[in-house]
């Protein structure tokens, strides 16, 4: 196996310089690699979601390099790190943040929206990955009229409109009783099968001990611990 | 090129969607917005047509007209005047004028009587202009008695009504035969209220103006590019004041627009966080708020101007017509020929589309600068 991703020596302060300086992360190494799940694991606090977002980059670190593919991504300009970021992740939020008033299928479609794809294209994938996930019965419904199961297949599905080869999800369980979790370790299951790559952020033992996941990373105070 | 245009339609596609979630905040938006165009838009049509209006009648009338003073007042011309003015080098007719006004104590309102020297009527019988025909519920062949200053009853049958789209000058007007004109003023045959010369070389009018006033002093010169300017001063000032007026409106609007676009509120700020963080880059959500405020704008100057169209061009400006026209009781029924000045549409788009435009565009700069990952951590 060959890591996708690569931190090193990846620190992460927020409010840098003033009298509130927070240390979320400090001297990462770590490496993801391709078609594995990885789960970070940790109490509230240790920096969890932190390190997601910088694996996903979503956040730049404060210090240190990230590489994707073998490319230094952790200084390109925004809108270069935007395509990156759209081309190669797909996001799974522990709230879901659909955007409400909008259909399950429009919400699905929106991340492709500035590939300049054609909306009859996007909308037959954005079908097709509601179908393949048990929603299309529910394709035209109002996101906020679904159940916490169903927005969070919906999210799912908004996280592979445009194929990327990473899935990342925060807390994916944190909402959802153990038969929903149970479902959706099965979605994960499938989308390693695929040959994606799966990082997920939880302290759920049942995501944690779960027997398909690859490799867990245990962060304490922002630092991995042993 | 075909992937820009693309992304362009969903990108507008998501904002007309954003914009039906937000229903009623975007309808009162395009309203108040649509209202204060249409109000502006309305000035200018109306004020231009007018300008437009009058240049095409002035077109037709004499060059230069000639009055008399006596101690600093109007007075009369009389034959021997106009015999002293001779043969003027450039001029090709002198027309003594005879005209005067008339109050009708029972309507409020006052009448413009006059005597044209060729093609007036015959004795006894009347011309009449839309507005006179109104207020008295005149037709052709009805009789309209008038009661002069000196208590004399004079009955005219009319015999024509003059038509709408002569309104702007002849609605108080009653022509009539010179030697009737003379009997109901009580003045002699040979005295007129001014007189109208017509040049042949326009170029030529204010020398013949100095000529005029060389050969009688005691005269008024009255060049008709002086009428078109003071009608285009008195359209100016009204337009102005309206303007002055509207200028509220718009600072209001402005106010308004700015205080809309910069108080985005949370769900929207969430949700630009959540674009962004589902693979939107900041060009992107500043593209689609750009195609936000380019869709409201566009379409509130749109149906404002639209519907400032309709009310001047075919309501007759009821709106805003009697702070523009001035007071009268006989206002002139006016058919205004339809014409979009190209300056003033341009003017008008660039005084409310762009600002609107503007005004939304920074404070969407400052949420589309919101970093992804806050979505993540719920802080946006």
């Amino acid at each position: 196996m060959s890591a996708l991703i690569e931190l090193s020596g990846v620190t992460k302060v927020f409010h840098e310089g003033r009298h509130n300086a927070l240390v979320a992360l400090e001297g990462i190494d770590l490496a993801i690699e391709e078609g594995r799940i990885t789960v970070l694991k940790g109490p509230s606090g240790s920096g969890k979601t932190t390190l997601l977002t910088i694996l996903g980059c979503l956040a730049r670190p404060t210090a240190g390099r990230v590489r994707v593919a073998g490319e230094v991504v952790s200084n390109l300009p925004e809108t270069f790190l935007a395509d990156m970021r759209r081309r190669t992740f797909g996001v799974v939020f522990q709230q879901f943040h659909l955007v409400t008033g909008l259909s399950a299928l429009t919400n699905v479609m929106l991340p492709a929206y500035p590939t300049g794809r054609r909306h009859g294209e996007i909308a037959r994938r954005a079908g097709a990955l509601l179908h393949q996930l048990g929603l299309a019965r529910l394709a035209q419904a109002r996101v906020e009229w679904l159940s916490g199961g169903e927005q969070q297949r919906v999210a799912i599905a908004r996280a592979l409109i445009n194929d990327p080869p990473v899935i990342l999800a925060d807390e994916p369980t944190a909402n959802l009783d153990s038969a929903l979790s149970a479902e959706f370790l099965g979605i994960l299951g499938g989308l390693r099968d695929e040959g994606r790559t799966v990082i997920l952020s939880s302290h759920d033992p049942r995501v944690c001990d779960a027997p398909l996941v690859d490799h867990v990373v245990r962060l304490l105070d922002g630092k991995l611990a042993a | 090129m075909r992937r820009w245009i693309s992304r362009q339609a969903l990108l507008i596609d998501y904002t007309l969607s954003a914009l039906a979630r937000r229903g009623g905040r975007s309808l009162g938006l395009l309203v108040v917005y649509a209202g204060v165009v249409f109000l502006l838009a309305s000035t200018m049509l109306f004020t231009n047509a007018l300008r437009s209006e009058a240049r095409a009648i002035l077109a037709h009338s004499p060059e230069v007209l000639l009055q008399k003073l006596k101690a600093g007042r109007h007075s009369y011309l009389t034959q021997a005047d106009l015999d002293r003015l001779g043969r003027l080098r450039g001029v090709s007719r002198i027309e003594g004028r005879k005209w005067g006004y008339f109050f009708d104590p029972v309507f409020g309102a006052t009448y413009t009587l006059m005597a044209p020297a060729s093609n007036s009527p015959g004795r006894g019988k009347i011309h009449v202009g839309d507005g006179v025909a109104r207020t008295r519920g005149l037709s052709t062949g009805d009789t309209l008695a008038l009661r002069s200053a000196a208590g004399g009853l004079h009955v005219f049958t009319v015999e024509r009504l003059f038509s709408p789209e002569s309104s702007l000058v002849a609605a108080d007007l009653i022509v009539m035969h010179p030697a009737d004109w003379g009997a109901f003023f009580e003045l002699p045959d040979d005295v007129f209220t001014d007189a109208a010369l017509s040049v042949v070389n326009p170029l030529e009018v204010r020398s013949i103006a100095r000529k005029v006033g060389d050969r009688i002093p005691e005269t008024r010169v009255i060049l008709r590019e002086e009428i078109l300017r003071t009608y285009d001063a008195l359209f100016d000032w009204r337009e102005g004041l309206l303007l002055a007026l509207a200028s509220m409106a718009v600072a209001a609007f402005a106010i308004l627009a700015w205080n809309q676009a910069s108080g985005l509120s949370v769900d929207e700020r969430r949700e630009i966080g959540i674009l962004k963080a589902i693979g939107w880059d900041t060009r992107d959500v500043l593209t689609m708020k750009l195609w936000e405020g380019t869709l409201i704008s566009g379409a509130a100057f749109f149906l404002g101007f639209l519907g400032a169209f309709v009310h001047v061009f075919h309501f007759e400006a009821a709106l805003i017509a009697p702070a523009l026209k001035g007071w009268s009781v006989l206002y002139p029924r006016l058919v205004l020929t339809p014409s979009v000045d190209a300056v003033s549409f341009l003017t008008l788009g660039l005084l409310t589309v762009l600002p609107f435009t503007l005004a939304t565009l920074v404070p969407a700069w400052r949420a589309a600068i919101t970093d992804p990952d806050e979505v993540m951590r719920g802080t946006t």
